[in-house]
């Protein structure tokens, strides 16, 4: 179990903002933090590690207290140990990926483990390629090993999916999947990418101005419109635009974009940037296999 | 003409003896520099760019003054340690040291504030001390940083003469080096002697540079 509890001053681009969260994550678990950027994910997950102090709080992982601030205990980041994916590429670009590895652990009879990580996260061929011949997809697979290798306590992603183009972002979602299951490592995931953590996560935290707005299932936490539709997406409007007697919703779905029509009762209180369910009931959709 | 190579093996001696003391104390101080908080560090900051638009003569003045038997602390030096530091090789090293300072610390120290942040906690991150970060991660990935600092180190003590003339003064085989040679000859009337050596002076400096700029043509690609 991970209990959270901690407060923070942020400095965002808006001013000032306080960070205020108090969660509990259970070994094993998958968790996502959702939240448009400036909400505080990142800092959360860079206290969690150690990167960032919190004014006040408490942080405890496994028994283990890494932060107290009435106690005044405060666990180095070196000490806690955690497995960090950073949204860029972090890897070390004078090592080769095997060296990437090989310096994050801390024996040398680390060998066996580094082979396995570079096996399972498809890095063969790999290993001995600076990170600069590397595609984007890879440097992340490759960073995830090196978070991996010396088996942390707890898996920490900052966003780790969105320098990559869709087809690599999917590959690597399926891969920390795989990873996930394979290791049961308690993870936690921070995306502003919605069907990113719909996909993942098993619990969505979302944060909005330093609080916990929202938490629970994914389909608890967006999905929270009880309708018997045929199908139904979450999605974000682009544009309002009026046209005639109808108003079009110009709406973004993932990575489309589409036109529906809506009367005056439904775009009510709507304006571009609202996320809103679209969901049809009249008709059954046409389900076509994609080309790959 | 006769042509004395000793001033020019000892303007080498100096100027490798100053770059290698150089290196060792600009990475610690560039590093503590560029990542201190602490607000006196501009004052450091300040004190070590300072030669750089000092006369050479005032930071002369003073290491003479600083060193001279006849004050503390050169007195101090030379009764109890039996150490004397001016007009000696031990005073050129000094005062060449803190005369060559800023053109060590100053790349050194553009290079680490120009180096990633997160690569530095990603390093933390997977456990390692900032000295072992320091070294396997910053120092490999700023070498171009490293090599601008010590050869423009090196190739501003070789074309030291102020500092030297005022605390080392033209003492053959001791402090007589190749530039205050030069100015040794020209005072003699002796031209060629002096132009021969600024000669070999312009040479050396001239391909000193250019092996560097050649070098440093792609920044991390030439180790």
């Amino acid at each position: 179990m991970i209990k959270i509890r901690i407060k923070k001053e942020m400095n965002t681009p808006q001013g000032k903002e306080s960070l205020a969260l108090d969660l509990n994550i259970a070994k094993g678990e998958f968790i996502a933090l959702f939240g448009r950027s400036g909400a505080g994910k990142t800092t959360f997950l860079r206290i969690l590690a150690g990167l960032t102090q919190p004014q006040e709080g408490y942080i405890e992982v496994g028994g283990e207290v890494w932060y107290d601030s009435r106690k005044k205990i405060n666990l180095r980041v070196q000490q806690r140990r955690t497995g960090f994916v950073f949204q860029e590429s972090s890897l070390f670009p004078h090592m080769t990926v095997r060296e990437n590895l090989e310096y994050a652990c801390d024996d040398d009879n680390a060998a066996g483990s580094i082979r396995e990580w570079i096996d399972i996260l498809g890095l063969k061929g790999l290993e001995g390629q600076k990170p600069d011949k590397l595609s984007g997809g890879q440097k992340q697979r490759a960073a995830l090993a090196r978070a991996l290798v010396n088996r942390p306590k707890i898996l920490l992603l900052d966003e780790p999916l969105s320098d990559l183009d869709i087809q690599a972002r999917i590959g690597m979602q399926d891969e920390i999947i795989r990873v996930y299951q394979k290791t049961g490592i308690t993870t936690v995931l921070v995306s502003h990418d919605l069907s990113e953590v719909f996909k993942m996560s098993k619990k969505i935290f979302v944060i909005d101005q330093g609080r916990i707005k929202r938490s629970g299932s994914p389909q608890e936490v967006f999905v929270d419109h009880d309708l018997s539709g045929k199908f139904k997406f979450t999605a974000e409007i682009i544009e309002v635009q009026k046209d005639g007697v109808v108003n079009i919703l110009i709406l973004g779905i993932g990575n489309n974009v589409c036109k529906v029509v809506a009367s005056d009762e439904e775009i009510a209180g709507l304006k571009a940037g609202s996320r809103v369910i679209v969901a049809a009931k009249a008709f059954n959709p046409l389900i076509l296999s994609q080309k790959k | 003409m006769h042509l004395d190579w000793q001033p020019l093996f000892l303007t080498f001696q100096l100027a490798s003896i100053v770059t290698a003391i150089l290196f060792v104390i600009s990475v610690p101080l560039a590093y503590w520099i560029a990542f201190s908080k602490k607000r006196f560090k501009y004052i450091i900051e300040t004190l070590v760019s300072m030669p750089l638009v000092l006369p050479p003569t005032v930071i002369g003045f003073y290491l003479l003054v600083v060193f001279s038997p006849q004050y503390f602390l050169g007195h101090f030096l030379q009764t109890y340690l039996g150490i004397r530091i001016v007009f000696s090789f031990t005073g050129l090293v000094i005062g060449s040291v803190l005369f060559s300072l800023p053109f060590m610390v100053n790349p050194i120290k553009a290079g680490l504030q120009n180096f990633s942040p997160a690569l530095i906690e990603a390093s933390y991150v997977l456990g390692k001390s900032s000295w072992e970060t320091l070294c396997r991660v910053i120092l490999p990935n700023i070498k171009p940083a490293l090599l601008t600092g010590i050869i423009m180190a090196f190739a501003h003590t070789i074309g030291e003469f102020g500092v030297v003339l005022m605390i080392g003064g033209n003492i053959p085989g001791e402090t007589r080096l190749a530039s205050i040679a030069i100015y040794d000859q020209v005072e003699a009337l002796n031209y060629e002697t002096a132009g021969l050596y600024a000669l070999i002076l312009v040479l050396i400096s001239f391909f000193t540079l250019l092996v560097f700029y050649y070098l440093n043509r792609k920044p991390l690609k030439i180790f």
